[in-house]
């Protein structure tokens, strides 16, 4: 069944590295939705959050290929009920739109949202939440006249008790390889 | 080797020494046990090659005729010995010439490291002259690439490439050095590479897994093994027959796999897949037990997947966690290295044998024999066979020769018809089929060992896609014997034109230059073979030169290769005419 995935990517902060992961999933011409990179919880260790549709053991075999990459560590796949996870948007509305009435500001209050910043000529919105959320917020400002408005990729964390990471890490001390991170051993 | 070099050599062992980039890149290829590589200089890389002159006794560089070449040649030695293939080659145009044979070694997973040049750092994504991204296009065909633009990352990314290139799943690495990099100076300590954190080439066996196919095993009555090259790569041919001998197990070989078990014995029921024997590909679909041994169910081997192995539980042993249910689903994978598996299993399998399982297949060969082996070797019709030709030279080199293929009708019939008594003794393209990869990587097979006899067999196309390696067997004095089976035609597709689609031989027959001319021009002895009765004469006289040796075989131009297993179809419609 195709279904959405979240796939977190644990890898080295090597030049390249973001062209080794997708040429992986372009070869199988997977469409990558929504892609989130930074610097993970370990230092020196980078993590990637990638939204793809897929089926259970089209997303096995994408995380075991990415895995083969040398610099990176560790992918793990999620489904949709085994993460929190979180986008965040932000609008740009006139001004002069917000004086107009206050349906903006209804319209911020109900959808949790806040004003970031405000300006003589613009105000900028921002709201965190799933894209469906994002959007209907959108639809809903767009007759008030967004001139800008710009959606991130997922953040994602994961429900299990522990991040996966922490054991592959302890692992690799056990087996003798220096992980070169600080990682609590327990 | 001058005295300088040499001092500078043992002092790096002990404590750092300070030289240039260049002097760096010998040290560490002599760190690594390198004694030979096959290169072509050019701009970017001539602060290598600088330094290259005052290790000529240390390092023995091979000058090809084309960069293809060069990793081809590597990648013939790195079969042939087991040990890492190197090649360097120039930025630019060198570097994309490069890329087929590092795309072959990617998919035949072979360890070759490839060091490019690349223009000055400063430079980079400028366009400056003979700039590519080398770096960008081999990412995909290599097992891992890097840009050196510091002298002093040489020693370190040295040592993982050599440790990534030949560890776990072998496969090609390629180093892009920058100018500056070359001429820069550096502390030079070296350190092997032992670990990396982000990499497990050897996973850890599960013994739940093997305990798993040992039942499986235990209860099968019509069990197969299909022996991949993992076995060749792991070494593990001992532990392999161990394995067959105790369960009584029929074995089938991939076209990679081929010569890790002897062609005579009693559990080689021969080849699997397109052009491989009738009993293994017909019993896929009988037997109740697949065992794959470190191979990867390629579609050469497995033909419709809906259709194969219908009765069939799978055991798949693999050292690579992406083989895993990539194309076969697996009942019980075991995954790690087949040299530590395949002990761990044999303890838990009991002792059994397959008498009349095995009869099957020989009734199998004797069908293929009838209607097929016997008119191959022994034809009635006046024209040459390549069959008859390939067994021929097999057993003038007493079925012990190191058999390198191009690619085409050629390289399965010596595929089917060569025979071998040791390990490491089939050098082909397997998983790109690379025509042109012949005769480099035959040269690079001899360089390794010197001690066997290689012989290469090639049709007339792919010959000339890398023919000026000629010059190099005459340059390098490299006795590699070559038998070029010439139909005139690019055989393996005329073959598919006749058969699919309707006779239209569209630009498949060649007008061919007189190869006999050509070898002289290279200096090197060769005879041209039109006749039956003048063919082993001219063998003979091939195995006792000696040096370098082109013979020309003339053979009928539409012969076909059979059996076969059409495109689409299932291993059981295997076709014998
Ligand atoms: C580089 C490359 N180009 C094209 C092909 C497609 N191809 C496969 S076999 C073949 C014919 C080979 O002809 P020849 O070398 O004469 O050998 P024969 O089949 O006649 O033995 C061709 C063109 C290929 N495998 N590799």
């Amino acid at each position: 069944m195709r279904q959405e995935f979240t796939l977190t990517i644990f890898s080295e902060n090597r030049v390249g590295i973001l062209n080794q992961i997708t040429t992986v999933f372009t070869r199988r011409h997977i469409n990558i939705e929504s892609l989130t990179t930074s610097e993970s919880a370990i230092e020196g260790i980078h993590k990637f959050t990638i939204v793809i549709y897929s089926t259970r053991e089209e997303v096995d075999l994408l995380v075991r290929q990415v895995e083969k990459r040398i610099d990176v560590l560790k992918a793990y796949s999620f489904s949709q009920d085994e993460i929190i996870y979180q986008e965040i948007a932000l609008y740009k509305v006139p001004t002069a739109a917000l004086f107009e009435g206050n349906e903006i500001e209804k319209l911020v209050r109900q959808y949790g949202a806040r004003i970031l910043e405000m300006t003589a000529e613009y105000a900028v919105i921002e709201k965190t939440g799933h894209k469906h959320e994002t959007q209907e917020l959108f639809d809903k400002l767009d007759p008030y006249g967004v001139t800008q408005f710009t959606r991130s990729g997922r953040v994602a964390i994961n429900k299990l008790k522990k991040e996966p990471l922490n054991s592959y890490l302890r692992k690799l001390v056990k087996n003798g390889v220096n992980p070169d991170v600080k990682i609590d051993t327990q | 080797m001058d005295k300088q070099t040499n001092t500078l050599m043992e002092e790096s062992k002990k404590k750092p020494v300070t030289m240039t980039g260049a002097q760096a890149v010998m040290e560490s290829l002599v760190n690594e046990g390198v004694e030979i590589l096959f290169g072509y200089p050019g701009g970017a890389i001539m602060p290598v090659y600088d330094a290259l002159y005052s290790y000529k006794e240390k390092l023995n560089h091979i000058l090809v005729r084309h960069e293809q070449g060069a990793v081809h040649a590597a990648q013939g030695y790195a079969r042939a010995t087991g040990r890492v293939g190197v090649s360097l080659v120039t930025s630019g145009p060198a570097a994309t010439n490069a890329v087929t044979g590092i795309a072959d070694a990617m998919i035949d997973s072979t360890p070759v490291v490839v060091i490019s040049g690349q223009v000055g750092s400063a430079l980079l994504g400028t366009d400056a002259f003979q700039e590519t991204d080398v770096v960008g296009i081999t990412q995909p065909v290599t097992k891992w690439n890097y840009q050196i633009t510091r002298a002093d990352e040489i020693p370190w990314a040295f040592a993982r490439a050599f440790y990534i290139a030949r560890s776990g799943r072998p496969g090609p690495v390629l180093l892009d050095i920058t100018k500056d990099a070359q001429f820069g100076s550096l502390e030079y300590l070296y350190k092997p590479t032992v670990s990396i954190r982000s990499y497990t080439p050897y996973p850890i066996i599960d013994p739940g897994q093997v305990e798993e196919a040992a039942r499986l095993i235990n209860l099968a009555k019509k069990p197969l093994a299909l022996i991949g090259q993992g076995v060749v790569i792991a070494g593990a041919e001992a532990e392999l027959k161990e394995f067959l001998e105790k369960t009584g197990i029929p074995a089938a070989q991939t076209l990679l796999g081929l010569s890790a078990l002897p062609s005579d014995h009693k559990l080689n029921v021969g080849g699997l897949g397109m052009h491989g024997n009738y009993g293994p590909n017909l019993k896929t679909n009988e037997c109740d037990l697949i065992i794959g041994i470190g191979m990867r169910f390629d579609d050469r081997v497995t033909a419709d997947t809906r259709r194969y192995a219908t009765n069939a539980k799978i055991i798949h042993m693999d050292i690579d966690p992406a083989e895993i249910n990539k194309i076969i689903h697996a009942d019980a994978p075991i995954l790690g290295n087949v040299k530590d598996s395949l002990p761990m299993l044999t303890s838990r399998v009991s002792n059994n044998e397959h008498e009349e399982w095995l009869e099957e297949f020989r009734a199998c060969y004797r069908i293929e024999y009838e209607r097929l082996i016997e008119r191959e070797l022994y034809p009635e019709k006046p024209e040459l066979t390549m069959a008859e030709v390939v067994r021929r030279v097999s057993e003038a080199f007493n079925d012990d020769a190191i058999m390198v293929t191009d690619v085409g009708q050629h390289q399965m019939v010596a595929w089917r018809y060569f025979k071998f008594r040791q390990s490491r003794s089939v050098i082909t393209s397997g998983g790109l089929g690379t025509m042109g990869f012949g005769l480099p990587a035959a040269i690079g097979a001899k360089l390794g060992r010197p001690d066997r006899p290689v012989c290469l067999f090639v049709g007339d196309g792919g010959f000339q896609m890398t023919i000026q390696e000629l010059g190099t067997i005459y340059q390098s004095k490299v006795p590699v014997k070559i038998v070029l089976l010439n139909n005139n035609f690019l055989g393996m597709v005329r073959q598919w034109q006749e058969l699919f689609f309707d006779h239209r031989y569209a630009s498949t027959e060649l007008i061919n230059p007189d190869f006999q001319t050509i070898s002289k021009g290279y200096y090197i002895p060769s005879v041209e073979v039109t006749k039956r009765d003048d063919l082993d004469k001219a063998i003979k006289k091939m195995v006792s030169a000696e040096g370098p040796f082109l013979l020309e075989v003339v053979v009928e131009k539409e012969g076909n290769v059979f059996p076969m297993v059409p495109a689409g179809a299932s291993v059981e419609d295997i076709i014998l005419e």
